[in-house]
């Protein structure tokens, strides 16, 4: 019985480690893709993101033609958004550079969606490009 | 006999693995990162296999379930010997690949060694359960490695995004599955559960290795401050 519970906490604790580590590595491949006019302009993202957008742009993507690889890393930040908030709630509380830090993470994902939203969109563009040409 | 979700379920993790492969081929990475991508197409061909051994023996005979066990832990070494690979990309540079392919050997004789040894006195069905119990065990390793992998990536501050998420996402379904095994070891009456989420599992090494091909280049790189989980 020592050998299945010893697996199953480290299993648990790396899981959430890595699951973590995963999310904040698709963030930081997606933190240096510029977005285009067009979608600041619908994101209402000039500068910098905030965390307030992200649930607004997730919103915003539910309306685009979903792009089959993007749904599994989407939802991986979802969570990730949900853990973030929920650090906010609790821990931050007690201290403040978690609150920024938390913040940062969360203005971050609302970025990442922006990213995938302009991804959507040029997708939506060339499936309706390919259906003119036939 | 399996429902029409589960045939679902099969057909769609069998096209994510073989999408894995077209992926890796389509932009020029199926050599770069062989063995992963050997391991899904094994992956493929142990699939349809399965379901010919299925159609023609039966879902519960006693041929299907040997060799449903039997393929899972070659199948199993195969992603064991993927992620000694993704170590020799790591350590490419300090010419250590030597070293960590006899480390590895190693690591894997001493792990049959071991769960031969658990399963040796407690089962009169030795060699199956001998086969479960490397699986089990084998995930385990696997999951320890990727994390020192893992830790050595940081301290090393790799760059290269596409390399860091291939280690992530093994590292996560690594520790899914040792989860799944301990937890069916330590409730038993929870095993139809656990065996229920084996197949959704299953999707999130082929889909996130998909997206790490498709979407990342070879020679994308992010910061590594990125990825320091300590809020500064």
């Amino acid at each position: 019985m020592m050998m299945p519970a010893f697996i199953l906490i480290c299993s648990m604790i790396v899981l959430l480690q890595l699951g973590v580590a995963y999310c904040r590595s698709l963030i930081a491949a997606s933190a240096r893709q510029p977005l285009s006019r067009e979608v600041q302009d619908v994101t209402g993202i000039n500068k910098t993101a905030s965390g307030e957008d992200f649930p607004r742009i997730v919103q915003l993507l539910h309306l685009c033609p979903e792009s089959p690889a993007d749904r599994t890393p989407l939802q991986a930040i979802g969570a990730y958004f949900g853990m973030l908030n929920f650090a906010r709630r609790t821990v931050a509380r007690l201290r403040p550079s978690w609150r920024a830090w938390t913040e940062a993470e969360r203005a971050q994902c609302a970025y990442f969606a922006a990213v995938t939203l302009e991804r959507r969109i040029a997708f939506s563009r060339d499936m309706l490009a390919q259906q003119m040409d036939a | 006999m399996l429902g029409p979700s589960e045939y679902i379920f099969w057909l769609l993790g069998t096209l994510c693995e073989a999408g894995v492969v077209v992926c890796a081929l389509k932009k020029g990475a199926f050599r770069r990162y062989l063995f992963l991508n050997l391991y899904m197409a094994a992956s493929v061909v142990v699939s349809i296999c399965r379901y010919e051994v299925m159609t023609h023996s039966g879902f519960t005979s006693q041929a299907y379930l040997y060799f449903y066990y039997y393929s899972d832990a070659v199948l199993t070494i195969l992603l064991y010997f993927s992620l000694t690979s993704l170590y020799a990309h790591v350590f490419g540079e300090l010419q250590a690949s030597r070293l960590v392919r006899l480390g590895a050997i190693l690591l894997l004789g001493g792990t049959a060694i071991f769960s031969y040894a658990v399963v040796q006195e407690s089962s009169a069905k030795m060699i199956t359960h001998f086969v479960v119990e490397l699986s089990q065990n084998l995930y385990f390793v696997g999951l320890v490695l990727t994390y020192l992998l893992w830790a050595a990536i940081t301290k090393m501050r790799e760059t290269r995004a596409q390399l860091v998420q291939l280690v992530l996402s093994l590292g996560l379904y690594f520790s899914l599955f040792a989860a799944n095994y301990a937890l069916r070891n330590l409730y038993p009456s929870l095993s139809s559960l656990c065996i229920a989420l084996l197949p959704v599992f299953g999707f999130v090494l082929p889909l996130a290795w998909a997206y790490a091909f498709w979407r990342l280049s070879t020679d994308e790189r992010i910061a590594p401050a990125r990825l320091a989980l300590v809020p500064r």
